[in-house]
């Protein structure tokens, strides 16, 4: 069994708005899968429904060969990390750097958290200075970095990416994008990763799916889209607009 | 071409309590009718640019230029009274995000034919015929439902519409758009654009179009500035982007992943302290 994630007919309900409409996916061990499609298509309601953040109504998550329930546990969490859209409102305002990577460490009972800590930002390029100032002592970029940090450190194979780089700049975009990469092949990790950029998504992941009303609409691999091998319109219009604006 | 704008040396500091901060050093442009790009990151000073030709700039930050004209009219000696008078009439703004820039307790019709009759003398209905054409323009399909709704009972896509609708009833000669698409979804972004795009070159108006997207910029704009750290690096026409000289210019160009082009990892931009210099 290679399948990392699997999603089956997975339906969300807030109150009485159907959020997901019984939407399935597979990802594969190692892979890197993209969900695109306008707001409101339900692509980051799926990505919190998998990390527990938003409630199943029916439907199955099953991670690792392993089916999950409706409350999460503390090994679900080791396995699977979640990265958000807004670094200015994902880390604690009050918490230095060292606090928020210790909080991790500290629930799931780590010892040698020191070292973690040290390696942890190394590895997402910060350097051991960051670790004792604020979230609020650093830029957009340097926030995205240890919220990447954060999830890192304990491990997990998966993570669950929710536009890791729509607040930042083009320039400091495609530093945050080379570094998810580089840890991806590094440690072999699965990627799931929502963005509205079809460029982001086609230079991230191998395949994906586009999203529309909370329904799949069409699934595709980054090469159908190189070759803008589609067949709904709506990914069509997705396709265009991000080609820029055309005078007619 | 006739020179709607006259700018050169403009320059917007800013006292804190840890020095004087210069968000904008000496910027100097000029605008006729057409549609020029300014283009920059965050803190490039972009939009401190477009705030201080409609003066909205922060009451305790201080605003020098050499020449800071709108149509032969000194901006800088204006009095309030007057440049009152020239906002909202000769010059409008349109901003980012509908869901803050729009007021929460005043219909969406109301917020227009407000702006009417504050610049002109119109009785109420005609106003509303007015506001409802305008509504028209936009491509609202039922403009005399979205007259009564409030801001936030639309869409952003037609919050953005509505604003533009505001911006033009007066009939402005030159109109600043601080990313007026960012706040939107790609695809209701291009629909945003072509409105503004036609009314724009109809009405011959000026357009400073403000926005980090360069690659968007490029292709809604005749002209294109490019800012750094509070100074223009780079201008060029837009057609000729490929060309561009500046090393931040090709940088940024360069940074963004692109459809179809394989490359891991991507080009990112080093910086060099000469740029700001």
């Amino acid at each position: 069994m290679t399948s990392a994630l699997s999603v089956d007919r997975l339906e969300v309900i807030f109150d009485r708005f159907r959020a997901l409409k019984g939407v399935s996916l597979e990802v594969q061990s190692g892979e890197s899968f993209g969900l695109v499609g306008e707001s409101g298509s339900g692509k980051s309601t799926l990505l919190r429904a998998i990390a527990g953040l938003a409630p199943a109504a029916s439907g199955s998550i099953t991670v690792n060969g392993k089916k999950l329930g409706a409350r999460r546990d503390k090994a679900f969490y080791r396995e699977v990390q979640m990265v958000f859209q807004d670094p200015y409102g994902s880390l604690h305002p009050r918490q230095t750097v060292d606090r928020l990577l210790q909080e991790p460490l500290a629930i799931h009972g780590f010892a040698d958290g020191e070292k973690r800590i040290q390696r942890a930002l190394d590895e997402v390029g910060l350097g051991t200075g960051f670790r004792f100032r604020y979230s609020h002592q650093l830029s957009g970029g340097q926030r995205q970095r240890v919220a990447i940090a954060r999830a890192l450190i304990l491990e997990p194979s998966i993570l669950l990416l929710d536009e890791p780089t729509s607040a930042l700049d083009a320039s400091v975009q495609a530093e945050v994008l080379n570094l998810l990469e580089e840890i991806r092949r590094r440690r072999k990790l699965t990627f799931l990763m929502v963005s509205h950029d079809l460029a982001i998504i086609t230079h991230m992941c191998e395949r994906l799916m586009v999203m529309q009303n909370g329904e799949a609409v069409e699934h595709l691999t980054a090469g159908d889209l190189v070759e803008r091998r589609v067949t709904r319109d709506y990914t069509r219009n997705l396709l265009r607009a991000s080609d820029g604006f055309v005078r007619t | 071409m006739s020179t709607l704008l006259d700018v050169d040396d403009l320059r917007v500091t800013f006292p804190t309590r840890t020095g004087r901060i210069e968000a904008v050093r000496g910027v100097s442009f000029s605008l006729g009718r057409e549609r020029l790009g300014i283009v920059g990151e965050s803190g490039s000073g972009k939009s401190q640019t477009g705030r201080a030709i409609m003066g909205l700039t922060p009451p305790q930050a201080e605003v020098t230029a050499s020449k800071l004209a709108f149509d032969g009219i000194d901006l800088l000696a204006a009095s309030p009274r007057d440049r009152r008078a020239l906002r909202g009439k000769r010059i409008a703004m349109i901003l980012q995000d509908p869901k803050y820039s729009l007021d929460p307790v005043m219909s969406i019709g109301r917020q227009i034919v407000e702006t009417l009759r504050t610049h002109e003398k119109v009785g109420q209905a005609e106003a509303r015929d007015r506001a409802l054409a305008m509504l028209e323009a936009v491509q609202i399909r039922d403009p005399a439902r979205v007259f009564d709704l409030h801001p936030h009972e639309v869409s952003g896509g037609m919050g953005q519409r509505a604003m533009i609708a505001m911006m033009l009833i007066a009939g402005p000669e030159m109109m600043i758009a601080d990313e007026p698409t960012s706040a939107l979804d790609v695809t209701v972004q291009l629909d945003v654009l072509g409105i503004l795009d036609r009314l724009v070159s109809e009405r011959g108006m000026g357009l400073i179009f403000i926005s980090h997207d360069l690659r968007l910029v490029s292709s809604f704009c005749d002209r294109v500035i490019v800012m750094y750290a509070g100074k223009v690096v780079e201008q060029l026409k837009a057609s000729e982007l490929g060309r561009a000289q500046h090393p931040y210019t090709r940088g940024l160009l360069n940074c963004m992943p692109k459809i179809g082009a394989d490359r891991h990892p991507l080009p990112v931009l080093d910086r060099k302290p000469e740029w700001a210099a």
